[in-house]
């Protein structure tokens, strides 16, 4: 019987010639990945169980990303960095990117890919649940909390279910005004927040292999949010192309087989679908933009590892060109590459970053900021009874800060076409 | 493992995302300094919208005040407990306050394995909702010799499902003490 890519990737790992989805197997981590947030307390169960003569399995695969709480005068956040920065240094922990330094690169999945540890067919474990995001480059990637993360730390190894996976293929090429953000909101409606537990959500279809590794990860990145163990896209020759420009030549690309087995299968014609919201409190509360239009806003936000990448920029710099914002709008380049590629990208001849500004827009420095709430001092943090309308990826009560505000998931160009208008507004009056 | 656990019930509705569980603004505590670490007990559940806390009438704290430890020794909730956020501070949270046991529908993948491999919390499955069966302030007993709830104020007795292939870690207490028992490290 065939197996699907995860199912290969399980096997490979496990030392295993073919797993079937229920057995539990023991992987061996290519990479583990940490931050601040999580990065403390696994160090110190790590000391703990393994004593003070505690050794790194391997510390070429060990990768620390401050990214969480970093521009704050918060004095526990900033000891967090403080731990993470001497545990570097006793360490020598090469892949360490340091706050304060030109090695500052702020969101961890999105510093992942920009700094070559994406790795076609590999395993990668990461204490921050969105680590499934990996996945867009076909690997198995997934989040853990700190005692496994402290286990690996110490052995390589975690053990894991061979997750049953579902198929969704997108077909049809996608139309201007929609993005990769409503193709997962559309998934998550479809399937709930709990559709996808224990389960590896695969990605498939010209809808999806059109789409340049940005918007992929996308799609993975928010596999999380119907409770997916992982989110997986197979590797093609556009992730070869990323790949190698960041000097990843050796790689495993593996393809689920014609006769491999689904748990279930979804297909989706992009063509005929419409910009969607995800309303509050729940990313599977979906609707579509244009019958919550009208709704009014507080706040306009574009920024994390869901919303933060370059193509959200582009996305929205279109619609927002010669426009000016009617909410306070946060724009938050998720990573310090993002940040500078904005400076160099132009559209109509003008920066991405001006744009932005010309709009009245505040730009902020790269963290994952307030798309999870964070200290009092966080930009772009939800007060009162906020209605902010965002690109990231969650708006459970009170995930951006405020429990009494509301949050609308959506696309950057929803967002823009929003901000721009101080109510909720379908990007179509913009974009055809 | 204690076989039997006892304790009044806090009830819970589906879907309690660890945002909730402990709102991330209190992320940034120690989790080993014995003193600091009572923050997380004192913050537990506090991301709870209050009209959604205690059901069924909501409005009910797990925590009074200042105060680091609940008088609710077992939570019970429905659909996908413990989804989002992949912070171990959640169960660790839970346990700070003197929870047990959490008797759920279903479990996100993350809360589910922190609780199980950190020895913070058991994780129970019911066979069916319970949510709309127990009371905040109920008293309960649960058995895992034979995986029944008794709740002793509606003197009702439920079945919950085996803890299967993670029984092994949770009698262990937790992943490290579980590999160290098979020598694994």
């Amino acid at each position: 019987m065939g197996m699907t890519i995860t199912e290969k990737i399980f096997a490979k790992s496990s030392g295993n010639k073919l797993v079937t989805p229920g057995e539990s197997v023991w992987l061996n981590v290519d990479t583990l990945m940490t931050h601040d947030v999580c990065g403390p307390p696994t160090i110190g169960i790590w000391k703990e169980q393994f004593g003070e003569n505690a050794k790194i399995w391997d510390k070429d695969k060990l990768v620390i990303f401050p990214d969480h709480y970093i521009f704050t005068a918060n004095k526990h956040a900033n000891r967090n960095i403080d731990i993470l920065r001497q545990f570097a240094e006793e360490y020598q922990i090469d892949n360490y990117y340091d706050v304060g330094t030109e090695r500052y690169k702020g969101v961890c999945h999105i510093a992942l890919a920009e700094e070559g540890y994406n790795v076609p067919g590999t395993v990668l474990i990461g204490t921050d649940s969105h680590t499934c995001t990996s996945g867009a480059f076909g690997m198995f990637s997934t989040g853990v909390g700190n005692t496994d993360a402290a286990f690996i730390l110490g052995t390589g190894k975690i053990w894991e279910k061979v997750p049953e996976s579902i198929k969704f293929t997108f077909n049809g090429e996608l139309p201007k005004y929609l993005t990769a953000k409503d193709l997962i909101l559309a998934i998550l409606g479809d399937i709930t927040t709990d559709g996808g537990t224990y389960r590896a959500l695969e990605f498939d279809g010209e809808g999806v292999f059109s789409l340049e590794m940005n918007e992929r990860m996308t799609l993975t990145n928010m596999a999380i949010e119907a409770g997916g163990m992982n989110g997986i896209i197979a590797a093609d020759k556009i992730t070869e192309e990323y790949v190698n420009s960041k000097g990843v030549y050796e790689y495993d690309i593996f393809r689920s087989d014609e006769d491999a087995k689904y748990h279930s299968k979804y297909t989706y014609d992009v063509s005929k679908l419409e910009p969607l919201v995800a309303k509050p409190h729940s990313p599977d509360n979906k609707d579509t933009v244009k019958n919550v239009e009208g709704t009014s806003l507080t706040k306009a936000y574009i920024g994390s590892c869901t919303g933060g990448k370059l193509t959200d920029f582009k996305f929205a710099a279109q619609i927002i060109f010669g426009n000016k914002v009617k909410v306070p709008t946060f724009v938050v380049p998720a990573s310090t590459q993002i940040a500078k590629e904005l400076e160099i990208e132009t559209f109509n001849g003008i920066s991405l970053r001006q744009i932005f500004a010309d709009a009245g827009c505040e730009i902020a420095q790269s963290s994952c900021a307030a798309c999870l709430g964070g200290p009092d001092d966080t930009v772009g943090r939800s007060v009162d009874h906020d209605v902010v309308i965002s690109t990231t990826n969650r708006n459970f009560p009170g995930r951006m800060g405020s429990k009494k505000s509301e949050v609308y998931l959506a696309s950057p160009l929803s967002v823009v076409a929003s901000a721009i208008t101080g109510v909720i507004t379908d990007p179509r009056n913009f974009i055809q | 493992m204690e076989m039997i656990i006892k304790g009044k019930a806090f009830v819970l509705g589906d879907n309690i995302d660890t945002d909730q569980i402990i709102p991330a603004e209190h992320l940034v505590y120690s989790l080993k300094d014995e003193e600091e670490s009572k923050k997380y007990g004192q913050f537990a559940l506090s991301g709870v919208p209050i009209n959604r806390a205690g059901l069924p009438e909501g409005g009910i704290s797990y925590i009074n005040g200042e105060n680091y430890l609940s008088e609710f020794t077992i939570i019970v909730g429905g659909a996908n407990f413990g989804c989002g956020s992949s912070r171990e501070h959640a169960p660790f949270a839970l346990n700070k306050a003197g929870t047990q046991a959490i008797i759920a529908e279903s479990y996100a993948r993350i809360f589910y394995r922190n609780s199980v491999d950190g020895g913070f919390l058991i994780p129970l499955e019911s066979s069916n909702n319970l949510t709309k069966e127990v009371k905040t302030g109920d008293e309960l007993e649960i058995n895992l010799e034979n995986y029944t709830l008794k709740n002793n104020s509606s003197s009702k007795e439920y079945k919950l499902q085996e803890l299967g292939s993670v029984l092994p870690i949770v009698e262990a207490g937790g992943i490290f003490e579980y590999a160290r028992k098979n020598d694994m490290i």
